[in-house]
């Protein structure tokens, strides 16, 4: 019986249509059943109870959107009643909502995020991640430089917060640096701190692309900078290599995801700047969109770089092993982004 | 009516009206969408910051008396493990708070945090599509950026430990009041987050359908109304009588009695109020529903 959820309080309450002395209130009278059907099929909706829903009412949503619709149509050239005015359209509004709401949920949205999306979005920032790229290895040249000529400069770049790498370590206490931890305890709080803490700056990367992206590579070439810098010094006493190793095993994730932020964040400023044959608007909202997509993917990047660096590199030792660990992140990273494909008609929603 | 509640009327259906927005559906219906007004998405921010804290703080002090608890009972072992996974906890729910719980309420079905809901309006798309859940996520990932840090801005200046002083302070500050003020520059009431997600918030009231007027016992031939009584008032005053009508407020229905009753020339008799009016009113609509079907219409009692 698919009107006993509604039958129960609201259907006795419709008066006769003879009653009523008034054609437009014949007309709403007629009709009311099929509102405060529709009404009920929404609120369940709108709470997510698709399941208490009977299969009838759903089938026959679309139908009674359109009945309801074309009331109110009439309605406003016949009718004069506020109130039914004003409850015709919120009506039918919360059911434009419901018809046209999002069709998948959050699992049909990751599975297609997860087999494709996301990076199909990664691909279509390509000149924006060239650009990112670009930067930040500028960057980080630029730190080089700076300290190379001054040290006062790493001061100025990277603050007290070095952790015992200044210019004036010796060789011991920089090595001393790079040594793991002799057991797992507090490397899980690490792990989360360093999550919150990058993806904090991820997200801010991306929202000042919408300053027409220039505040974006100013934050890369600031972050860069600091690593030029610290390369630097490791440099100086011959560590260079311990030093990228010790990095490489959270780093070619988690600069991966930095880099994909910041061209993320450039996407947007890029297309407020250049909107083709769009207008800004428009071009701003489609671009935002990909661009999401890619940032939801550099949250998932720096919670497995939380992890790796959190746990991985304070409990792997020799240098080898953690070049070897980053190598094979990047290149998972690169033959996911490049070689994942949405399965043909996966990625397009028609209208129901 | 009297006069100084006239013009305040009029500027908030003047605001209202530039509010308005016409949505096309894809199947091509034409959907009028009033736009929330700035006072209430406000509201609906400091309500959601509101729970969010209120949150934090009963869930921050129940695993404060947890920890404390642990602390005691297994003294001798150590709490390591068991404090470090609280500290954990306390991190990702303090990231998921600043970055997770407006996203996600806007996914769920009513594209509303509590807030907005509590407020009447929800989340929308622009160009009367679906709303996605890309749009969803990158309206809120500028929202730390417009919207907490540049209250948490303002909230630390008067403490004066803002870092930047003299010119670099005032660029920060131009800067962040560039985006918190946003919204208040643009025609659709859009913050960053909304243009580049092309979203809007819109109203979305859950209205009930209520009585209808003429079932009420019919009195016309207790009283008849001819044309040159029903042709002095308009549409409004219609939907004021309407309004009256449904809130069934005795002194008020005496009053708009005598006022209509002075308007016709007619003697209003005491104790017959609402009969009288819902007459009038079923006779009043009765008349502009008819002219109406001839395309005539008739907007208040001055045209």
């Amino acid at each position: 019986m698919a009107l006993n959820i509604f039958t129960r309080k609201a259907m006795e309450a419709i008066p006769d249509i003879e009653a009523a002395s008034l054609r437009s209130d014949r007309f709403r009278l007629e009709r009311e059943g099929d509102w405060r059907r529709l009404e009920a099929i929404v609120t369940a909706l709108e709470k997510g109870r698709v399941r208490r829903i009977a299969d009838e009412d759903l089938m026959e949503l679309p139908v009674l959107y359109r009945k309801t619709a074309s009331s109110l149509a009439v309605a406003r050239e016949t009718s004069l009643d506020a109130a039914t005015l004003a409850y015709l359209e919120a009506l039918v509004r919360r059911a434009w909502f419901q018809v046209y709401g999002p069709r998948v949920g959050l699992a049909g949205w990751a599975r297609r995020f997860f087999t494709g999306g996301w990076s199909a979005s990664v691909r279509a920032l390509w000149l924006d991640i060239c650009i990112a790229l670009f930067v930040m290895v500028a960057g980080t040249v630029v730190g080089w430089l700076l300290v190379a000529q001054d040290d006062n400069w790493y001061y100025a770049l990277v603050g007290g917060m070095d952790g015992g790498r200044g210019p004036s370590a010796t060789r011991e206490q920089l090595l001393e640096t790079l040594e793991p931890t002799a057991s797992a305890q507090g490397l899980g709080a690490f792990a989360a701190y360093l999550f919150s803490n990058n993806a904090g700056v991820c997200i801010l990367a991306f929202a000042l692309g919408f300053a027409f992206g220039v505040p974006t590579l100013m934050l890369l070439v600031h972050n860069m900078a600091l690593l030029g810098a610290m390369l630097y010094v490791f440099d100086q006493q011959g560590l260079v290599w311990p030093f990228a190793a010790w990095l490489s095993v959270h780093g070619t994730t988690e600069l991966f995801a930095i880099l994909l932020s910041g061209a993320a964040g450039l996407h947007i400023g890029r297309s407020m700047v250049f909107p083709g044959t769009r207008t800004v608007m428009a071009s701003a909202a489609e671009a935002g969109r990909r661009a999401a997509q890619v940032m939801a993917g550099c949250v998932i990047m720096l919670v497995i770089a939380g992890l790796l660096e959190g746990f991985v590199r304070q409990l792997v030792g020799t240098a080898e092993t953690r070049a070897t660990i980053g190598g094979i992140m990047l290149g998972l990273w690169l033959a996911y982004f490049l070689l994942v494909r949405p399965r043909a008609g996966a990625g397009a929603e028609g209208a129901p | 009516m009297n006069a100084a509640a006239l013009p305040a009327r009029r500027r908030l259906a003047l605001s209202r009206t530039s509010r308005q927005r016409e949505l096309v559906t894809p199947e091509g219906l034409s959907l009028p969408l009033t736009l929330a007004s700035r006072g209430s998405r406000i509201g609906a921010l400091l309500l959601d910051i509101a729970f969010l804290v209120l949150a934090l703080i009963v869930i921050v002090v129940v695993l404060a008396l947890i920890g404390i608890n642990l602390a005691f009972a297994v003294e001798e072992q150590g709490t390591g493990p068991a404090v470090e996974l609280m500290v954990v906890f306390i991190i990702l729910l303090l990231f998921f708070a600043r970055y997770g719980y407006f996203l996600a309420f806007e996914l769920g079905p009513r594209g509303a945090t509590p807030g907005k809901r509590l407020l009447g309006i929800r989340v929308a798309a622009r160009d009367g599509e679906r709303l996605t859940a890309e749009a969803v996520i990158a309206r809120n990932l500028l929202r730390d950026f417009e919207v907490f840090i540049p209250l948490a801005y303002l909230m630390a200046l008067p403490s004066g430990e803002v870092a930047g002083s003299g010119v670099s302070g005032w660029a920060t500050f131009g800067w962040l009041m560039l985006f918190l003020l946003f919204p208040v520059f643009n025609r659709d009431r859009l913050r960053a987050g909304d243009l580049i997600a092309g979203t809007w918030v819109v109203e979305a009231p859950r209205l009930k359908l209520a009585q209808a007027m003429s079932t009420a016992p019919d009195h016309s031939q207790d009283y008849r109304f001819g044309p040159a009584e029903l042709s002095v008032y308009g549409e409004h005053e219609l939907q004021v009588l309407e309004s009256v009508l449904r809130q069934n407020n005795p002194e008020a229905m005496r009053e708009v009695m005598q006022a209509i009753c002075r308007k016709i020339g007619w003697q209003g008799g005491a104790g017959y109020e609402r009969e009288f009016l819902e007459a009038f009113y079923q006779a009043l609509r009765g008349h502009l529903e008819s002219g109406m079907r001839f395309g005539k219409r008739k907007a208040d009692k001055f045209s």
